[in-house]
């Protein structure tokens, strides 16, 4: 089938896409987004997250035919023109990426958690990303990431390690 | 493969008549996986996901009390954000279910018609004696959710239906769910438990998960706890529950389950551990009633 959806703003269509694969499959693998992530394809590491209509949904587990017209919003698209997101800025500023495997679908629902609680509590961040694995940095980077990114304390919390003057 | 995509109930209904091995697929939670993986190819599916009425949920008056209406499309997500007062026990159980992104896509609609044993929907609706609304182009049907479930992975689904809603009525008093897995999140269930307490109608409902082939109650214990309670005269006067009570309801609970050793756990250890959150779980109830505590669809703390 053609498929044809907005992604990132933008209309797109895709050929050839088989119903049943993955919306994953259909951004990788046809239309060159690679940076959501493929580890588990069964919704379990949450590295593929995308917002799909506005709400992070693991991309590995909608069918390609199940967003057709729909809106999408890829980790591509969060940084502006020439400037990473806020959320983009403070896992750079904070050290948050290791091997950066993770870091796509950490960055997209951490972006969403962000955007809807204003001064999300380590409690909340932690339940917002808890669909996210990361096997690299113990997470307390991430931590530290999005509370700098969400204005909610200071990124040096615990760790006795801060990169000192990231918010502007 | 076919795909199909109604875009209305009617059209739906007409879809799976005239196709009645199609697979539905709503959140696509149980149903990508299994395609991910090449457990299932089926010939075609059915997207459910554009079918507004599905997504809807509605409270209706009726003599014996308020009836919430769920759309079988509506998601965890919303079950927490938008019923977590109506339906606590619910809203409780729906928090512990895989991960946000999970949530906000899987359905309780999927979770019903997947049958899995560790379905974490199951047991409040065993506990509130929600009805699942059954349609087809022949018409509709509802049935008791416990009859709903057949056995492993199998409904009282025919070729031609698709579930449409499930009537539960609202809380009238404290609800609560409690489930074992190794961590908070993103584990099926090892045992579950789910408490519903009715003071007006001097009852208690309770429903035990991932302990047997389908999801169930404990009548002995139901009994037990809401004839002691009216003995006592406690509902009028609710001072805490004596341990022999609370530990008596704890090993009817563990009686009526019927466990497997399997992966997750030994039988052995869900009956003991299912004894246990029935106990933690009515003494989180029976707080929140003596303390008159405002159902809130969130979890106490164990
Ligand atoms: C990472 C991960 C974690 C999970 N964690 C949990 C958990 O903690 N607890 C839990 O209970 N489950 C869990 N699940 C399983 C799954 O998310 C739930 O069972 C969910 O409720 C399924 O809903 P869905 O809308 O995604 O179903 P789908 O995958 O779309 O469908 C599931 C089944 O139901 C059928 N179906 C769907 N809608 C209808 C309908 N209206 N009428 C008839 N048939 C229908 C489909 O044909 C299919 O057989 C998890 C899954 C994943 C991938
Ligand atoms: S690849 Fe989708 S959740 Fe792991
Ligand atoms: S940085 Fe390597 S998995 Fe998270």
């Amino acid at each position: 089938m053609r498929l044809s959806l907005t992604i990132n703003g933008r209309a797109t269509t895709a050929d050839d896409v088989w119903e049943g694969e993955s919306l994953l499959y259909v951004l990788r693998e046809r239309l060159g987004l690679p940076g959501s992530k493929n580890a588990c394809e069964q919704g379990e590491c949450g590295s593929c997250t995308v917002y799909l209509d506005r709400v992070p949904v693991c991309a590995c587990l909608v069918a390609a035919g199940q967003a057709e017209g729909r809106e999408v919003g890829t980790v591509e698209g969060l940084a502006g023109e020439d400037e990473l997101s806020t959320v983009q800025r403070a896992f750079v500023d904070t050290g948050a990426v290791q091997c950066g495997f993770c870091t796509p679908g950490l960055l997209v629902a951490a972006d969403d958690l962000v955007k809807r609680v204003p001064e999300p509590s380590d409690a909340e961040i932690r339940e917002a990303l808890a669909g996210n694995l990361c096997r690299c940095t113990g997470y307390e980077k991430i931590m530290a990431a999005v509370r700098t990114a969400a204005g909610s304390g200071s990124p040096a919390t615990g760790s006795g390690e801060s990169s000192g003057e990231q918010l502007t | 493969m076919d795909f199909l995509r109604p875009a209305s109930w009617s059209e739906a209904l007409e879809a799976k008549a005239n196709h009645p091995d199609a697979t539905p697929i709503a959140g696509g939670t149980d149903v990508m996986v299994e395609l991910n993986f090449d457990q299932r190819r089926p010939t075609t599916l059915l997207d459910l996901t554009r079918i507004e009425r599905l997504a809807q949920w509605s409270r209706d008056s009726h003599p014996e009390g308020d009836v919430l209406r769920i759309g079988a499309g509506v998601p965890y997500s919303r079950l927490i954000g938008e019923l977590g007062t109506s339906l606590p026990g619910l809203a409780i159980a729906s928090r512990t279910v895989g991960s946000p992104q999970i949530r906000n896509r899987g359905t309780l609609g999927g979770n019903l018609a997947s049958a899995s044993p560790a379905g974490d929907g199951h047991p409040p609706l065993i506990a509130s004696e929600a009805e699942i609304e059954l349609e087809s182009v022949r018409g509709t049907r509802t049935l008791p959710v416990s009859d709903f479930f057949t056995g492993v992975k199998r409904t009282a689904l025919a070729d031609d239906e698709l579930v449409s809603a499930v009537h539960v009525p609202a809380a009238t008093g404290p609800q609560q769910f409690s489930k074992i897995g190794p961590r908070n999140a993103m584990v099926i269930a090892v045992c579950t438990f789910a408490v519903a307490l009715h003071p007006q109608r001097g009852t208690v409902g309770t429903g035990l998960g991932s302990v047997a082939p389908t999801p169930r109650s404990a009548t002995e214990a139901e009994e037990f706890l809401a004839g002691e309670l009216a003995e006592n005269g406690r509902w009028e006067r609710p001072d805490p529950l004596p341990e022999s009570v609370i530990g008596r309801f704890g090993e009817l609970v563990a009686r009526a389950a019927a466990p497997i050793d399997d992966v997750r756990g030994t039988a052995r250890y869900r009956t003991h551990a299912l004894g246990v959150l029935a106990r933690r779980t009515l003494g989180w109830a029976w707080d929140e009633y003596r303390n008159g505590t405002e159902t809130s669809g969130r979890q106490g703390c164990a």
